[in-house]
């Protein structure tokens, strides 16, 4: 077994933990290349099959095409794709000119923990290609997401089960035990669990297993023939692409190699604050 | 412009380059962010825009830069100058990559420690010249040698602050090599260093000319990545039972990672503690080339020549090498949690994808791990005390001992949600009869289970309905119940309510074992008991009720899933909650029937 059979046999092990462990789970998928590779470690855990919603956080200013790609992929390999906003505050016209920490706490955290706990709206993708308000009203126990201890400080500090409280609050100064694989599954009403099957991947482990199983990728993180491209995706305005001529897997892979730019660099909420991923996190961010 | 054209169409092939996770561990303040810090900087692992980020938040905080708030990113951390937690981060040297574990060394931390180092597969022990062996040295040498991590380096850390004094480090040394021996210990090198002024980290230094054996780098480049332990017996602990024939798939995949062995298809497999055998059909996978065997480490999944049936917690292995079935264990344990463990007190245990209650019948020792000493109790186990127990459990399990197979015969105690402690299996006991603990019981008439069942017609069962999801297990029971009895069963419905059964701590499992010798009781007059539960975790798994009185009788649970496939395990039936419940009802009363004759 080389490190791509050890690292998707872990996150497999996980996956299927998680399948077992709670009745109603889902899976954040954020159309990036983490947790798209996520979905596809899914396929392998079930066998082709996604047994849970994908949930996906709109805050209807991602990049058009990220849509796009998510519909076409989630009809074509049969997902259950649940879409959640936060429309009180998009009515309210929310936005990153009122202070880019403040749009992603109510566009992010907050539309996220509406439709974790089912008090927010829920739209689900049916075989005609539209959305239609969701049936399944649950909270949702069990949430996979696809943070990696590489990305930034806070996320290097996770358990694979990371339990977070009635207020969707991480206890990251009290954390449980975690060892021998076995995980975090019994919990107080009222109170979830994260799941993070692609703790031990780096950036480059992403490239590579993109590359060994040919998982379709959006194309926005390869260079379209204008030298740029994006290195993380998000938010329309607050993403920047990097100078880069990579348009392939291998060449993102040799890229990574000599570049000593952080992931995050485009992404303009991490400086707004030293602390603000951590901040963000704390409240339930992803 | 594009540079596709200039460069080659693929990239050479380059060789994979190997993975090692290492932890570094020690007493409180000896230097473990600091030596791993300095390990990241010196190889050229981290972003320099990322140490002057750090480097600005110093001078912000009018702070001497330290290379321990690279790592120590956390702002509660750097405002107490400590690591709370176990934070991951990757580094390279020209042999492998690294995926390094620093671990806190203040002891309210422990349980964090021994969540990084059990992820590890080599450990680095720091220790301060300066201050000597202390306390969490020695403690943390035992949790590793508990956690089974056989390869170790010590690093005699602040070598400067005793100006390079030979003598110091050999008295260290001494010292050290002198405990680890009494708990079979043998490190692979003690290296003298100073991580804040860069000795002998990733270069000899100058200042250490006495000193001629490998730098920490070279000594963790000489660890031994183990193989998986391909070559010990088959070990397959069974994750789950998939069915997915809502999209039409007719599989049925018994799922889970091979912990040890390997096995091809056309094997015979025997499951225990379940007994089943059958013979490998296929290995099944998704998106990839057809496989004819598979080993340790691989996360699998097979279809079986005949359809048995076996659930999660079973272990698939080879006839001739079984691991051993036990319901008794001798055990080591190290408990994390506030609340003591206490003899006589139930707790759930894990093993694998096992788990189900265990007693504490006697508790033999109880260590200090930081002396060695005995702690003089026997009464409980307090936090960040290691203790031989004996533990009984209410049903057999099969496990391996600790010397022989390591992935099945480490397990964890749970306590109420959360994880307590964990353990290592040192010997399988005889089961032994009852002492000490008076038991009640009471003498029945003569007319025994087996003869009502006879007059009514069918036999006595328990179905146990989940309804932690819209009360379907409610809604169905009463569908049940009302059918039953047009169809002359003799049928019994009881739902347990949660205000009963959400008390916490040890009344909760009091309520319960009454709940249970109600539908014990029940069943003795050969009814069929439906019971709902409100509950969650897997302690109402059906096997755990296996009290006196049930064990001859057909168990059965029932649940929901808010999304995804149905499973149907022979005691463990599971459907869409999204199926209207006449259907469930259905479904459910056609399986149930077989049973009852």
């Amino acid at each position: 077994m080389d490190h791509l059979d050890r690292l998707e046999s872990q996150s497999v092990y996980i996956l299927r933990e998680a399948y077992k462990s709670f009745r109603n789970l889902c899976m954040l998928w954020s159309i990036g290349k983490d947790s798209t590779v996520m979905l596809w470690l899914a396929r392998k855990a079930f066998f082709g099959h996604v047994p849970f919603p994908l949930v996906h956080i709109d805050t209807t200013y991602k990049i058009p095409s990220m849509i796009a790609y998510r519909d076409k992929l989630a009809l074509e390999w049969n997902l259950t794709m649940v879409v959640g906003k936060n429309e009180a505050a998009l009515a309210d016209g929310m936005n990153h000119t009122r202070g880019r920490l403040t749009c992603c706490a109510a566009l992010k955290t907050q539309a996220l923990r509406q439709t974790l706990d089912g008090t927010g709206s829920r739209y689900r993708l049916m075989p005609d290609g539209r959305y239609y308000p969701d049936p399944n009203r649950e909270p949702y126990t069990g949430v996979i997401v696809g943070a990696r201890g590489d990305e930034e400080g806070s996320r290097s500090k996770e358990r694979y089960f990371s339990p977070r409280g009635v207020d969707n609050n991480w206890d990251l100064d009290d954390q449980p035990p975690e060892l021998w694989n076995q995980f975090k599954t019994d919990f107080a009403p009222g109170t979830h669990i994260r799941i993070h099957p692609l703790l031990d991947w780096s950036e480059v482990n992403i490239w590579e297993y993109v590359e060994r199983e040919s998982i379709p990728m959006i194309d926005l993180y390869y260079d379209r023939g204008e030298g740029i491209r994006y290195r993380s995706l998000g938010c329309d305005p607050c993403t920047r692409a990097v100078r880069s001529n990579a348009c392939t897997p291998l060449q993102i892979i040799e890229e990574l190699k000599t570049t000593n730019v952080a992931e995050r660099s485009g992404r303009a909420q991490d400086q707004e604050d030293p602390h603000a991923m951590e901040k963000l996190r704390r409240d339930g961010y992803m | 412009m594009s540079t596709t054209l200039e460069q080659p169409l693929a990239a050479p092939a380059q060789a994979v380059r190997e993975q090692m996770n290492i932890v570094i561990v020690g007493h409180v303040d000896h230097g473990k962010s600091t030596l791993v810090g300095r390990l990241l900087a010196d190889t050229g692992s981290i972003d320099p825009n990322k140490i002057a980020q750090v480097r600005a938040i110093c001078d912000s905080q009018g702070k001497r830069f330290e290379y321990a708030f690279l790592l120590d990113a956390l702002e509660a951390e750097q405002a107490q100058g400590i690591t709370i937690d176990a934070a991951r981060c990757f580094f390279q040297s020209a042999l492998r990559d690294y995926i390094i574990i620093d671990a806190p060394g203040h002891i309210e931390f422990l349980k964090n420690m021994i969540s990084g180092a059990a992820r590890a597969e080599a450990a680095v022990l720091l220790i301060d010249a300066h201050e000597g062996v202390r306390e969490n040295s020695r403690r943390h040498g035992y949790m590793l040698s508990l956690l089974g991590i056989r390869q170790i380096i010590v690093a005699v850390n602040k070598m400067d602050r005793v100006d390079y004094d030979r003598d110091v480090f050999d008295q260290v040394r001494a010292e050290y090599t002198e405990f680890l021996r009494q708990i079979d210990v043998q490190p692979a090198a003690f290296v003298p260093i100073s991580a804040l002024e860069g000795d002998n980290i990733t270069d000899a230094s100058k200042r250490t000319p006495w000193y001629d054996g490998p730098t920490v780098l070279a000594a963790v480049d000489a660890f031994a990545k183990a193989p998986p332990p391909e070559d010990q017996p088959l070990r397959m602990p069974v994750q789950d039972v998939y069915k997915f024939n809502r999209e039409g798939d007719t599989r049925r995949i018994v799922a889970g990672r091979v912990t040890s062995g390997r096995f091809e298809v056309g094997d015979e497999v025997v499951f225990l503690p379940s007994g089943k055998r059958t013979v490998i059909e296929s290995i099944e996978a998704f998106s990839a080339p057809t496989q004819t065997g598979a080993r340790a480490g691989q996360a699998t999944g097979v279809t079986m020549r005949e359809q048995i049936y076996v659930s999660r917690g079973d272990v698939m292995c080879h006839p001739k090498t079984p691991p051993r079935v036990s319901n008794r264990l001798r055990a080591n344990l190290v408990w994390l949690s506030r609340q003591p463990l206490r003899r006589g007190r139930t707790y759930k245990l894990k093993m694998a994808t096992w788990s189900g209650l265990c007693e504490v019948e006697e508790i033999v020792e109880v260590i200090d791990a930081s002396a060695l000493d005995s702690a003089g109790h026997h009464d409980r186990v307090e936090r960040h005390e290691v203790a031989e127990v004996v533990l009984r459990l209410r049903r057999p399990l099969a496990c391996d001992l600790s010397h022989e197979i390591e992935e099945t015969s480490r397990f964890v105690v749970v306590d109420g949600y959360d994880m307590a402690g964990g353990g290592i299996v040192r010997e399988v006991l005889a089961e032994k009869a009852d002492q000490g603990a008076v038991r009640w019981t009471a003498e029945v008439g003569a007319i025994d289970r087996t003869l009502r069942e006879s007059k009514h017609g069918h036999r006595a069962a328990v179905v146990v309905l989940h309804d932690d999801l819209g009360e379907n297990g409610r809604t169905l029971a009463a569908l049940l119940e009302e059918s039953l009895w047009q169809a002359a069963t003799q049928v019994y419905r009881l739902n347990l309510l949660p205000d009963d059964l959400h008390k916490a701590g040890p009344g909760e499992l009091q309520v319960r074992s009454i709940s249970f010798g109600l539908i014990a009781g029940l069943v003795n007059t050969g009814q069929v008991v439906l019971v709902t539960v409100p509950w969650v975790d897997d302690l109402t798994h059906a096997e755990s009720l296996r009290l006196p009185g049930i064990e001859a009788v057909p168990v059965v649970q029932v649940r929901f899933r808010a999304e995804g496939g149905e499973d149907e395990a022979e005691d463990d039936w599971v459907f869409d909650a999204a199926r209207p419940p006449r259907a469930v009802h259905d479904a459910v009363k056609g399986r149930l029937l077989p049973l009852l004759r």
